[in-house]
């Protein structure tokens, strides 16, 4: 319990104090999995509303595919992206390995599924009905998928959630892909399991804390805005 | 809101450093050496003395070496002799040189149920533990640790088997903490025990064996490994972790924070000198 209490006074000393290294671990975190998260909006959001609004042959089998990738295990993503990105991989020109941008190559692949499957879920909830009406007064497909993702924008914040979280507390792939480098790939999780075996427990656990505090104020921004607009 | 997102996250650059491809060495080495803190002083020093960013990889020493045998790194810093030797004899290495060393123990509950506290030899001492049956966690993970311990039971005759040998598949720390619960003996470096102190009720049951010297050596990696290995900037790093000035900061690393130091610099010493 004394370890749990000194944690926290630790993590209130690493902010106040305004150790250097702290702040650019937490900002390289928001922006490593921030930009992820931007990156699997770009994908996400088409291609769950592209899968929302049409039927093809084989869709059964896509659908499923990315709701399984909804729980793809970050460790597997950041084996196969290592490969890839590895100097003897197909990327291996691009020399971006155990770099910022190869974890958020790996947390994007990581986000992307999730914010496609939330996506569909949140587009095809809308109702049929509402589609038809909608091309039957004369608005282009252009405006009723626009219209319809407009209905649908609430349960879509909460995929920019999920994908977020999944991301910025995800440690496999950030680890293999950005190898942990003081200065340069550390994050709030890689550090975490550094210090943990370090034996700094205390370091450790003010870690976990500011993780979950800026978990909590992202999620909180966006909450807001969220039942601001429902209500 | 989205589009503060995007503009933010594209003002942002996540590129990597500009420069030359031959500006980065990639550096495989153990994370005991990165556990220890010594690399956090000496890789900036070596940034400001050479135009050079080091990319430093802590993985076990298994996989340190695999990773520089498929060019993936530039230099080594590795503890594991036999596994070095064959790195160096089927050439995907070259030119090994010795750095340092600190030394192992054998920790044990404060019950020591196989009765070795103060056994000079670590060899007797594993023989006595599997002969009373006594619980001992193994890392299990091919680290240099680990192939250490492998040496060791093998010189012991003996072959380690559950239910009494646990295999953690962990770093040092964790393992020392699952041996502390499970009242097992353990196998670990100085410097990771001396991390745990706190934590770990373990006592020291047997040190100063010779053969529980753990040396490190850097290595550079044949440039005909794959693609794109920056061979200048390995040796480069090598030359550095043996150079005088490097090796005086060893020789005091630790003391502000164990009273004691961590490593003890070998360079230019032969192998033989350190373990016998």
């Amino acid at each position: 319990m004394t370890l749990l209490l000194d944690g926290v006074r630790q993590a209130l000393g690493l902010l106040v104090e305004g150790d250097g290294e702290i702040w650019s671990i937490l900002w390289l975190s928001l922006e490593v999995s921030g930009s992820a998260t931007l990156i699997s909006l770009l994908i996400g959001i088409p291609a769950g509303t592209a899968l929302a609004l049409t039927r093809f042959p084989g869709r059964g089998l896509v659908v499923s595919a990315v709701n399984s990738g909804m729980g793809l295990p970050p460790v597997v993503v950041g084996l196969f992206v290592t490969i890839v990105l590895w100097r003897s991989g197909p990327l291996g020109s691009l020399e971006i390995l155990y770099t910022p941008a190869a974890i958020v190559v790996a947390q994007a692949v990581i986000a992307s599924p999730i914010v496609t499957g939330i996506t569909l879920a949140a587009v095809q909830q809308v109702p049929r009905e509402f589609r038809l009406q909608l091309l039957a007064l004369g608005a282009s497909r252009v405006q009723m998928v626009w219209t319809v993702l407009r209905e649908a924008r609430l349960p879509m914040l909460a995929a920019v959630m999920a994908g977020f979280g999944g991301v910025i507390s995800e440690i496999g792939a950030s680890m293999m892909v950005g190898g942990n480098i003081k200065g340069q790939t550390r994050t709030l999780t890689t550090a975490m399991v550094l210090e943990t075996s370090k034996g700094d427990f205390d370091v450790a656990i003010a870690l976990s804390l500011l993780l979950l505090a800026l978990v909590f104020l992202v999620n909180w921004a966006l909450t807001s805005i969220q039942q601001r607009r429902a209500g | 809101m989205l589009g503060y997102l995007l503009i933010a996250a594209l003002v942002v650059s996540l590129a990597p450093p500009a420069g030359a491809q031959s500006s980065v060495v990639i550096l495989s080495t153990t994370t005991s050496t990165q556990d220890s803190g010594l690399l956090d002083v000496l890789v900036p020093i070596f940034e400001r003395r050479t135009s050079y960013t080091v990319k430093t990889i802590s993985v076990g020493t298994g996989q340190a070496l695999a990773l520089a045998a498929r060019g993936e790194a530039d230099v080594t810093l590795c503890h594991a002799p036999s596994l070095e030797t064959q790195y160096l004899a089927d050439g995907r290495m070259t030119n090994r040189r010795l750095v340092m060393y600190n030394d192992f123990v054998i920790v044990g509950p404060e019950a020591d149920p196989a009765r070795i506290a103060g056994e000079r030899s670590v060899v007797a001492a594993l023989r006595r533990i599997a002969g009373a049956g006594a619980r001992f966690v193994s890392r299990g993970d091919k680290s240099g640790t680990h192939a250490l311990e492998l040496a060791l039971w093998k010189q012991a005759g003996v072959v380690p088997a559950a239910p009494w040998y646990i295999e953690s598949g962990q770093g040092m720390g964790a393992t020392l903490g699952l041996a502390d619960d499970r009242r097992a003996y353990t196998l670990t470096d100085r410097a990771t025990r001396l991390a745990f102190g706190k934590r770990v009720a373990l006592r020291i049951m047997v040190e100063g064996d010779r053969v529980l010297r753990n040396i490190y050596s850097v290595m550079e990696v044949n440039p005909a490994n794959g693609p794109r290995v920056n061979t200048a900037g390995g040796k480069a790093f090598a030359d550095f972790m043996v150079s005088p000035e490097v090796q005086q900061i060893i020789r005091t690393f630790g003391v502000d924070r164990y009273g004691q130091p961590l490593f003890v610099p070998i360079a230019g010493k032969r192998e033989g000198d350190v373990t016998s």
